[in-house]
């Protein structure tokens, strides 16, 4: 009785989730849908359900699911963003209506995290080259494509946006703290991690209020990220799904920076794709923030249009890296694949991704897109005016993949709630890489 | 019309009665009626109570992995369990909250419900909105209690920064965590306590109030010695309601974390409840969630006996 009351709130509270996300969707897409006139040979268009994941304008879809659907009177996307929390909510979500089989959208979202157990499930998923999409192997980098074949050489992603890297800051709290506000000087200023920690504790003897850093979790992402091109390419798992938190450098150097920068009192203790973290954007709570391409769709939608001009976009210390990157999937249970197909085809062209760089910053995948003249000389006004395009795509063809096991999300969330810990006092600093190691190990388990 | 149904009526009646082989049918009609009668409610409760907590007793005995395999377990659940310190905290979390959030709760019912008794102008708009809060989403509650205790931009903060208090991390400390759901939970169920006590008041007769004002005792006096002994009925359901609801809290505190089951980075309020839905619904580990799930039943047995031995207590026995 007590575990069905339970089942019932969470569904309740999935409902209500599922339906404020629809709400908010259908709010500003139903002007284009009810003004379609039927055509002619389809009575009632087909509707395709796409969901996602993430803050801010988070896929970037918007521009690009209003122009499918002025175009398209047949096949309407209703694109649903679920939630910030890609670990915590989205993908348990997912895999329970992919495992009960109802629920899913027709394309739906996956983080490179929920990748491994993507790959290793493929009966969830539709064949995409049913549908002709094989066609499609030359316009990614091969391990963006790779990555989208199960070990039985289903084809069952495609590839959106890869990460890069760089630093998202403040222009005018750097202005309070007499330091540079010109992009070029910002970046000079920190070629390597050391002395982005020491620009970072000048900044806070002059500036009191606000904290350098949003919390420790985005900045052990990026060195974590930037450490793993260095060993190997993989994070928490080694190619055999064999844990080894313990033993990776890429881990241990991500904790240790976390830490320092804690310990030192610069960061302001936000856990990111929180609602007090995307408060603190809004308010400026803290004057930088590690920004992955995608990242910059984030800061400018959870800072909104009051904050334009004020950020801006300098280069990483340390060197590229690429942390995140998502692929889109048509699940089985859809009852329109081919159609589910097409939309997902058409999200993750050369053309459409290019739009979304321009309109949103998430870095296309495509190389096609990654070529195009109009991103690599992409600005993006939000950032006033950063050359996106000269600092993603430039790196974009180097970046490495990198390993993610079956159980990545799990440990993620177990790792980050230590480091998280550590940084708002519940885990004493000395204590905290035991217990990371030992937290680990439990989720992997 | 009438003239004519009614003889028939009658007839039939008479007709009926005669034949002694269709007197068990009547018979039947008496003695099963009642139980056909009253069987949607049991029905209901087999499949929707009995069932699934006999499912759950099945399936804690089962290493039962959503995205894997079911494997016999045995206890196996169970005793990892009681050795599980992340199970012990979330137990931990949720008394301790429980008896942060009631104990005030019950008293401000209670004298609530005492001022509601007495005779005042609008009486009745008066005591409708003590149940207002019970009638406002749990979600949009937790959405406006959560901007109140933000760290940085709080009004909870703001104002005890009015009397040196250094800003209070609500979601990282753990006591401070425990105040701010059981403040939530008090705005939300004081009011509906304090109409049932209410109701329980209004049923004390006049008369003892009266017999108590002619012997001398105080407006006070008689509170305790009249009104409290004559509510423990009402006390003991009001008491076992929230003993439940306080033992099975989840939404408050979930939402309290953007939903994210862990209660903190560090488990910090996570409760029982949100222990088995992180277990079950993040984790999949769908066994080890119905073995808490039966810890659970029994903690919140032994907290209602508990609570029920208390409250019989109170004004003294007879």
């Amino acid at each position: 009785m007590m575990i069905s009351k339970r089942r019932g709130l969470a569904a309740a509270s999935a409902l209500a989730a599922a339906a404020l996300a629809v709400a908010s969707c259908s709010s500003s897409g139903t002007g284009t849908q009810s003004s379609a006139p039927a055509s002619s040979g389809a009575a009632e268009p087909i509707t395709i359900r796409v969901q996602t994941f993430g803050g801010g304008s988070n896929f970037g879809y918007k521009n690009a699911v209003e122009k499918w659907n002025a175009e398209h009177k047949d096949i309407q996307i209703k694109h649903e963003n679920l939630t910030d929390q890609f670990e915590q909510q989205y993908w348990p979500q997912m895999i329970q209506w992919l495992t009960s089989g109802s629920g899913a959208g027709d394309v739906v979202g996956i983080d490179e995290g929920g990748m491994g157990l993507a790959k290793a499930r493929t009966e969830w998923w539709a064949d995409l080259k049913e549908y002709g999409l094989e066609s499609r192997k030359g316009d990614f980098p091969a391990w963006k494509w790779e990555n989208g074949v199960a070990a039985d050489g289903k084809l069952f992603a495609l590839g959106t946006d890869i990460g890069g890297m760089s630093i998202c800051y403040r222009k005018d709290l750097f202005e309070k703290a007499g330091l540079p506000t010109e992009r070029d000087e910002v970046s000079a200023l920190w070629p390597t991690w050391d002395e982005y920690m020491n620009v970072a504790k000048k900044f806070q003897d002059k500036v009191k209020d606000t904290k350098f850093a949003d919390g420790t979790n985005t900045l052990y992402q990026v060195v974590l990220y930037q450490e793993a091109a260095k060993n190997g390419n993989v994070t928490y798992f080694d190619k055999d799904n064999n844990l080894i938190v313990d033993k990776n450098p890429a881990v241990k150097a991500g904790f240790d920076f976390a830490q320092k920068m804690s310990q030192q009192g610069l960061t302001a203790k936000l856990r990111n794709f929180t609602d007090e973290w995307a408060t603190g954007t809004q308010k400026g709570s803290f004057a930088t923030v590690g920004c992955p391409s995608w990242m910059l769709g984030v800061v400018s939608g959870n800072a909104g249009d009051d904050a334009k001009g004020k950020w801006d976009v300098a280069s990483v210390p340390g060197g590229g890296g690429n942390w995140g990157g998502s692929w889109l999937a048509v699940p089985k249970q859809s009852k329109h694949p081919k159609e589910a197909a097409m939309v997902a085809d058409y999200l993750t062209q050369a053309q459409t991704q290019a739009s979304i760089f321009t309109d949103f910053g998430n870095m296309p995948s495509n190389t096609k897109a990654q070529q195009d003249p109009a991103v690599q000389g992409a600005k993006n006004e939000f950032f006033d005016d950063a050359p996106i395009g000269e600092i993603f795509a430039k790196s974009a063809s180097s970046l490495q993949p990198v390993f993610l096991g079956v159980k990545h999300a799990q440990v993620k969330n177990a790792i980050e709630s230590v480091i998280q810990g550590m940084d708002d006092g519940s885990v004493p600093y000395d204590k905290a890489w035991q217990q990371l190691v030992d937290d680990a190990v439990k989720a992997a388990g | 019309m009438s003239l004519d149904t009614l003889p028939r009526a009658a007839r039939n009646n008479h007709r009926r009665a005669r034949p002694p082989g269709r007197r068990w049918r009547s018979r039947l009609d008496v003695k099963a009626m009642p139980y056909a009668l009253v069987s949607p409610y049991f029905i209901l409760f087999a499949a929707f109570g009995l069932f699934p907590l006999a499912f759950t007793l099945y399936y804690s005995l089962y290493d039962y992995d959503l995205t894997g395999t079911v494997e016999w377990a045995g206890l196996g659940n169970y005793t990892s369990l009681l050795s599980d310190d992340d199970f012990w905290r979330a137990t931990v979390n949720t008394v301790s909250m429980f008896i942060i959030a009631t104990v005030p709760q019950m008293l401000l019912a209670l004298f609530l419900a005492n001022a509601l008794n007495k005779r005042l102008k609008f009486r009745l708009a008066i005591r409708m909105s003590v149940l207002l809060p019970l009638v406002t989403s749990v979600v949009a509650v937790a959405v406006v209690f959560t901007q109140l205790f933000a760290r940085d931009w709080g009004l909870v903060n703001y104002i005890l920064s009015w009397f040196g208090v250094d800003a209070t991390n609500w979601r990282a400390e753990r006591v401070p965590s425990w105040i701010a759901i059981a403040t939530m939970v008090d705005w939300r169920w004081t009011g509906y306590n304090a109409i049932i006590f209410l109701a329980g008041m209004q049923t004390i007769p006049r008369d003892l109030y009266e017999a108590a004002s002619i012997d001398g005792a105080s407006r006070r006096r008689q509170f305790w010695q009249i009104t409290l002994p004559m509510l423990r009925p009402t006390m003991i359901f009001v008491v076992l309601n929230s003993t439940i609801g306080g033992l099975t809290l989840f939404a408050e505190p979930m939402t309290f974390y953007n939903g994210n089951p862990d209660g903190g980075s560090q488990g910090q309020f996570q409760t029982v409840a949100m222990f088995i839905y992180k277990e079950a619904f993040r984790e999949f580990d769908f066994g080890y969630a119905s073995a808490a799930a039966w810890l659970l039943f029994l903690l919140i047995l032994i907290g209602a006996a508990i609570n029920f031995l208390f409250v019989r207590r109170i004004g003294g026995t007879k």
